[in-house]
């Protein structure tokens, strides 16, 4: 199963998807900013400032998700030896801090008229600037250690270390007093947002996802190339 | 009609300056990765034309390099 991951493998593939995931995204991306901007309604309490959700929520949810699977991939580099699962994180941490970035901006912006400051020392908010420094951490390390050999190493163990502030910024709203409220979107349990606003987070959420796997494939098509040239002069 | 939706009950510059920041950060990070893309493209299309033809056989053998090639608009090979 692992041989799947072989970049000579994966590069037929990755070569040819990124313009039709583009395509998809700008459809989906069309229908996900009509809904959210004109079509959904506007909250009883919030008024039209609730419309910041669709941008700062996935973005939130999916810089979360890119580091998890950075996490399991950098555990699976050291466990299986896999040499391309290093390639796989190298190419999603760039989506992956853009999207904390967004979480972050967005979230500030929210913040203004609805708690009345720009910025708190809140514990979700904290640990989600936390987790972009982790990020600039693990994207530094790459480009400043010129051996890949010992940046796998180094990143692999940012992502690992990294990783134990995953769970505290999902359940930091739980745990603590915080200006954020619980979560209202849940898998295993009753979701407490209405589908009129469900509907255009969803879509803008598969959006926001498309725009990372797009990103993701153009990244490792790039590193993947980088190696070629590499290999060309060794010939 | 027009200034309710610009306006949004007050709302408007929180709410554009939000969707504007991440559409701004979605466009220049797919131009930032593109042009990296490009570049090593053209790296690799310029180093496989400076090889020899033997040299050349032998890189046309991984299927991963005819990829490359066939991937892009400048490859004269």
């Amino acid at each position: 199963m692992l041989k799947f991951f072989e970049p000579n493998k994966i590069f037929s593939v990755t070569s040819k998807a990124p313009k039709y995931v583009l395509f998809l995204f700008v459809v989906v991306l069309s229908v996900g900013l009509t809904e959210a901007l004109f079509l959904s309604p506007e909250d009883y309490k919030q008024s039209h400032s609730v419309r910041i959700m669709y941008v700062h929520v996935p973005s939130a949810w999916i810089s979360l998700g890119i580091f998890s699977l950075i996490f399991f991939l950098s555990l699976g580099s050291f466990i299986f030896k896999n040499k391309n699962f290093p390639l796989i994180c190298k190419s999603l941490a760039p989506s992956g801090f853009i999207f904390n970035i967004i979480a972050l901006v967005t979230g500030a912006i929210w913040g203004k008229p609805t708690w009345g400051t720009w910025w708190a020392w809140d514990a979700r908010i904290t640990s989600m600037l936390i987790l972009a420094l982790f990020y600039s951490m693990y994207l530094l390390s790459w480009r400043i250690f010129e051996n890949k050999e010992k940046a796998m190493k180094i990143t692999s163990f940012i992502a690992i270390l990294g990783a134990i502030n995953v769970p505290i910024i999902k359940f930091s709203v739980d745990w603590w007093s915080t200006l954020h409220q619980t979560s209202s979107v849940n898998i295993l349990s009753k979701t407490s947002i209405h589908s009129s606003m469900l509907i255009p987070l969803a879509i803008m959420t598969a959006a926001f996802t498309l725009f990372s796997i797009l990103i993701f494939l153009m990244k490792y098509n790039t590193e993947l190339i980088k190696i070629k040239n590499k290999g060309l002069d060794r010939l | 009609m027009i200034n309710e939706i610009i306006l949004m009950n007050g709302y408007g510059l929180y709410v554009w300056s939000a969707f504007s920041f991440t559409l701004i950060s979605f466009g220049s990070l797919f131009i930032v990765t593109k042009f990296q893309l490009l570049k090593e493209q053209k790296k690799f299309v310029s180093k496989f034309g400076s090889l020899s033809n033997e040299k050349i056989r032998a890189a046309k053998l991984q299927s991963i390099n005819k990829e490359i090639l066939s991937g892009n608009l400048i490859s004269k090979i």
